[in-house]
């Protein structure tokens, strides 16, 4: 290099946010990867310079995209986070909202961002997320080979749309700031080109002043930088550059589409995220305050119970009120529902599992217990029952032409009728509970109490289930002394 | 020396050949056209731009203009206290 003269100092030199060499490449660090004339080259150097003379180097996250500038973390000399291809703004959301002193970038071309990213950045934006983005759009997808981008222009050719892309074939060119522009959040949008010196000194007060709104907590800010790819383009860097100016100006006009960081306000911090410790209370997964009786001792025990009726008989409702009782005598359990997208009256069921064995499958294919709740329940599981096993009926008899299979116990009951009785016939699901408690002896009445008032929290409804539980239970006494007879 | 009266320039560009990727847009950001792509190669086989060693104006557009973080460093003159 030549011999500086003397009485001359140094004006403009390799920003301070580049790392010192590029570790990268064996030889060659102090070079980026980009082809000569590349547009991401000009674009790091005056995030670079930005950087350098706000002074945030050691606050500056960045997040980079999948594409030509994937090695960004490679350049800058400060946090660096990878994303998954299009992902960049939802995982600088999350960088900024965890670090909220932490000034996050990211980085995409228009592959990433307005392609297969198209949700992230729209959704970032609409949340009016403290970040700032940096779109390099150069109408093209650059490292996989040239193929067409959401931003190819009309008539552009690519690898996939080599007769040049047609607006009836292949849409129109997407333009990213004005339709950020629709959004009521964003604070600051501006497209810049890089087609000539002028534009970009444009560019690079622009790229500062997105960086800048930032610092001040103002909101969401992105630069969409018009950027040359001579190498797909298969032009000359002069020649890439006089069709940014040229070319791509006419389709994606610079300018800025948002500017409301005069009246912005800054944005509040967002609030501290919950303590590890407080979250059982908040989601409420607080261990429930109760104790197994000390002679309780289930023994082998493996439940398979299946509820089945339609929507709105409360059969996930029993399922639960099982499965919670069986975690409150520290049993393994599991709860599964199945139901069609109607709330009320499609067919439901629940497969609920209780073991004192760890539980491989929360499916039930072979029931120990099926609680039908209607007859197309009943004639769809019966034949699955278990040897050994019950099915507990919403009737007084089975249908004539229903058999339970051998070995399997029968209990018919009318239990919506009988919760007729109690003036509310949606309890008929507990009063099946009640009559399965008192017809197998499985679980403890003081579990299923408890689970009760875990799961029913409104004072009335909880009396209500608490007498249609014993009602079930005098309705299998009944019954099982019959049986007897 | 005959050049005693002539104004010493504004500005001075040193580029690092070795990182130069030969491009050319320096060239044309050059407003007193004073950069130019060399004829030799440097070792990656670019064409290094090269200043011509006078007339530079201190302007930094070829820096700016310049996509390699480092290859162009630009120079301004200090103010003396006029002689």
């Amino acid at each position: 290099m030549a011999e500086v003269p003397t009485g001359y100092t140094v004006l403009h030199e390799r920003p301070k946010a580049f790392y010192d060499t590029f570790e990268r490449k064996g030889d060659l660090q102090g070079q980026t990867h980009y082809c000569p004339g590349c547009g991401h080259g000009l674009a790091h150097k005056m995030i670079a310079r930005a950087i350098d003379e706000l002074g945030i180097q050691d606050r500056v996250v960045a997040v980079s995209p999948v594409g030509c500038a994937v090695f960004t973390y490679y350049y800058f000399d400060t946090g660096n986070v990878q994303a998954a291809h299009g992902r960049a703004p939802a995982v600088a959301t999350a960088v900024k909202r965890s670090r909220p002193e932490a000034i996050v970038f990211s980085y995409q071309g228009d592959g990433d961002l307005a392609a297969i990213g198209t949700a992230e950045i729209l959704h970032a934006a609409n949340r009016g997320e403290n970040i700032t983005v940096f779109f390099v759009n150069n109408a093209v997808y650059g490292m996989t080979g040239g193929q067409m981008a959401p931003t190819t222009m009309l008539g552009q050719k690519t690898t996939t749309s080599p007769l040049g892309r047609d607006a009836f074939n292949e849409g129109y060119p997407l333009h990213v700031c004005e339709l950020l522009a629709a959004l009521e959040a964003p604070v600051y949008l501006e497209r810049v080109a890089l087609g000539n010196a002028k534009q970009v000194m444009a560019a690079s007060r622009a790229i500062k002043k997105a960086l800048t709104n930032q610092v001040k907590g103002l909101g969401f800010s992105l630069v969409e930088i018009l950027s040359p790819c001579p190498t797909i383009w298969k032009m000359n860097p002069a020649k890439a550059q006089e069709r940014v100016r040229e070319e791509m100006v006419k389709v994606f006009p610079p300018g800025v589409y948002r500017d409301r960081t005069a009246e912005a306000q800054t944005r509040p911090a967002p609030p501290p995220p919950p303590r590890l410790e407080e979250l059982p209370r908040l989601l409420d997964l607080e261990a429930h305050d109760f104790t197994p009786a000390a002679d309780f001792q289930p023994g082998a025990l493996d439940l398979r119970i299946k509820v089945a009726g339609f929507g709105g008989q409360g059969v996930l409702m029993l399922g639960e009120v099982l499965a919670e009782a069986g975690l409150l005598l520290n049993l393994d359990v599991s709860w599964l529902p199945s139901y069609g997208p109607e709330m009320r009256s499609g067919t439901s069921n629940c497969h609920v599992r209780i073991s004192n064995r760890t539980i491989a499958s929360p499916l039930v294919a072979r029931p120990t217990m099926l609680l039908a709740m209607n007859e197309p329940s009943l004639r769809k599981f019966v034949a699955d029952v278990d040897k050994g096993g019950w099915v507990l009926y919403n009737a007084r008899s089975l249908p004539a032409d229903v058999k339970a299979p051998e070995g399997v116990h029968v209990m018919c009951v009318p239990f919506t009728e009988l919760a007729d009785t109690l003036g509310e016939p949606r309890a008929g699901n507990i009063v099946m509970l009640g009559a399965l408690l008192e017809a197998s002896g499985i679980l403890s009445r003081e579990a299923i109490d408890r689970a009760l008032e875990i799961h029913v929290r409104s004072a009335r409804w909880l009396e209500l289930d608490r007498r249609a539980l014993e009602l079930g239970r005098d309705a299998a006494r009944k019954e099982l002394a019959y049986a007897c007879v | 020396m005959t050049q005693a009266n002539v104004q010493p320039d504004r500005g001075y560009v040193t580029i690092n050949a070795e990182e130069c990727k030969g491009c050319g847009l320096c060239v044309e950001a050059c407003v007193p056209r004073v950069l130019a792509l060399a004829a030799h190669l440097n070792h990656q086989g670019y064409h290094p731009a090269e200043y011509a060693g006078s007339g530079c104006n201190g302007c930094g557009l070829c820096f700016h203009c310049c996509p390699e973080p480092g290859a162009i460093t630009v120079y301004k003159l200090a103010r003396v206290a006029a002689a």
